[in-house]
């Protein structure tokens, strides 16, 4: 597996593993408005993963395409960060989720905007206006939750609690992303948490949310080593009819 | 349809020198607009037709939205979310319309989940396979066009320019409804199986979205004088098989009615009614899926009340701190 190949099935797996949690809300949000917002937030991501799993298919050289990167592959061969993959629980946790990885997101996208590979920048030029504005309506939503009543700060919190130890691994660099470096293709994800800091803390406190004091970060999803149990139920899900019917087009 | 036998209130109020001039308002085409002077009648009836009509396109996010977890390629799984995010749209264009006329959202909500206001009879039968999602946007989307197109020309201005916006997208959604079946139809056996399995499953509530013959009814009769109703239900149902039959042809599926023939005379289709025992059973509530649908919608609601609280106490908590600051 080349380390470009490998670099964007992470990229894509981010966005297909999020794109569908979030999808998991249709019909179901708290108000007609959210119920809006989050099949748009979904159907952005979806687009964004045609497109990374696209160029990887491409760059694979090996008769694949998006789709089947995305319906024939086991979770052990997924790439995406584990705290896309944590169950939606409650629209607290969802939106904390979107606002954890937007936060991320954003930095990475800008900066993949001057990637040395064109495909790359394109793909991040149309993706960060669709994160930057995912970002301004988490941001808010969490600001508006942790400030609102004493019972939504109390979800929000715990939600903080419970998804702290998942952010680390957005930031852990290894020789996928020093190949990358290397390249001038991508930035060391080492170098976005300053930014992604100033973005989270600024909110925490205008939320009224403490972060946890300990630093311990959850790994395994970007390298595949280790999923949650959730990412399996997630694909038998997804990937049904594709796993039935082989062969079908659709 | 998605407003199924919308009873008017018109027909017992009594008719003053006021109700002739409104009247004679709509004969000429005008268009009645928020502010100004409207029977109590009229308002009424189109409340209950906007607000059923708002809820159908809510709930009608959920027989498609138990798809969306499982859409066998990305771009079927981006088309469908995009098709229900446009049916939210529409549910939310429907509700401001019906707030002109001075219901709240919220008090149509609590219409809807205490049993009081319905929704179209369509949306409480069950989407079992893919294939589903290929018959609800051709048949369903198809027959909900057939009503809304000529509710662009409704005299409520309001209601009227809401049609204009969904109607846009109803036959985008229609076109990727018949797709999916055409996709199904060329595929495997398993798959045509599964077409046509869906086409004998949604064919009769098809049908029965447009409501039973209303060609006596002084409703109807009202409803169509104020231009809140355009065409009669059989009229409509007709027209909606005219242009299934020669589809399903075209897709290799047969319709589930040994009847249907071309009647040269008539220039239309011959075909047997649906069965009205069924349809009558749904609205009371025995549909295969009404208790799931208003469970679901009621529980999204319940369980978003945290949310729509605390969304409204940071509002108000800015404000103040805005005030405070001078
Ligand atoms: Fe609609
Ligand atoms: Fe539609």
């Amino acid at each position: 597996m080349s380390a470009l190949f490998q670099f964007l099935l992470r990229q894509g797996d981010n966005t297909l593993v999020l794109g569908h949690r979030v999808s998991e809300w249709c019909g179901a949000a708290p108000a007609l408005e959210e119920d809006i917002a989050l099949a748009n937030t979904a159907l952005d991501l979806i687009g964004q993963t045609q497109m990374w799993l696209g160029y990887a298919a491409e760059i694979e050289e090996a008769g694949r395409t998006a789709d089947d990167l995305a319906f024939l592959r086991d979770a052990y061969d997924f790439r995406n960060l584990l705290l896309l993959e944590t169950p939606n629980r409650n629209f607290g946790h969802t939106l904390l989720r979107q606002f954890l990885f937007d936060a991320y997101q954003v930095p990475l996208l800008a900066s993949l905007e001057s990637s040395t590979d064109q495909r790359i920048a394109d793909i991040a030029t149309k993706a960060g206006k669709e994160a930057q504005y995912h970002l301004e309506r988490s941001q808010d939503t969490v600001i508006a939750l942790g400030d609102g009543t004493e019972q939504s700060h109390t979800i929000m919190q715990d939600a903080l609690n419970r998804l702290w130890s998942y952010t680390g691994e957005m930031f852990e660099s290894d020789i996928v992303d020093e190949a990358m470096t290397a390249n001038g293709i991508a930035p060391d994800p080492t170098s976005l948490r300053d930014v992604w800091n100033t973005t989270v803390d600024a909110a925490l406190k205008l939320a009224d949310l403490k972060a946890p004091e300990d630093n311990f970060a959850h790994k395994g999803g970007k390298n595949g080593r280790r999923h949650t149990e959730h990412l399996s139920h997630m694909l038998s899900t997804m990937q049904v009819l594709q796993r039935s019917y082989p062969g079908a087009s659709w | 349809m998605y407003a199924q036998m919308v009873k008017s209130e018109g027909s017992n109020e009594k008719h003053t020198e006021q109700d002739t001039a409104f009247q004679a308002r709509i004969d000429a085409g005008e268009k009645i607009e928020p502010k100004e002077w409207m029977p109590e009648g009229y308002r009424r009836t189109l409340i209950r037709q906007i607000g059923q009509h708002a809820h159908s396109e809510v709930v009608g996010q959920l027989p498609e939205g138990n798809w969306i977890t499982r859409a066998p390629t990305l771009e079927r799984k981006a088309n469908l979310l995009a098709k229900v995010q446009d049916e939210a749209g529409h549910g939310l264009y429907l509700y401001c319309a019906a707030e002109t006329l001075g219901v709240s959202r919220d008090e149509l909500y609590d219409m809807l989940h205490s049993g009081k206001m319905k929704y179209s009879s369509i949306f409480n039968y069950p989407t079992l396979t893919w294939a589903d999602m290929g018959a609800v946007g051709w048949l369903v989307d198809g027959a909900a066009i057939m009503n809304q197109v000529p509710l662009q020309r409704t005299s409520y201005g309001p209601y009227a320019r809401a049609m204009v916006r969904v109607c846009k997208e109803e036959s985008f959604h229609q076109r990727q409804g018949f797709h999916i079946m055409m996709t199904m139809c060329n595929g495997t056996d398993d798959q045509l199986r599964m077409a046509q399995d869906a086409l004998n499953r949604f064919w009769g509530p098809a049908l029965m979205m447009f409501g039973p013959s209303d060609e006596n009814s002084v409703h109807s009769a009202q409803n169509m004088a104020w231009k809140i109703k355009m065409n009669s239900n059989d009229e409509l149902r007709q027209k909606f098989v005219d242009e299934t039959v020669p589809q399903a042809e075209y897709l290799g599926l047969s319709v589930p009615d040994d009847t249907i023939t071309w009647n040269e005379e008539r220039g239309h289709y011959d075909f047997a009614e649906p069965d009205w025992n069924e349809f009558f059973e749904v609205l009371k509530g025995n549909g295969p899926c009404n208790t799931e649908r208003l469970e679901a919608r009621k529980n999204a609601w319940d369980e978003g009340a945290w949310v729509r609280d605390a969304m409204m106490a940071h509002a108000e908590k800015r404000a103040q701190r805005k005030k405070m600051a001078g």
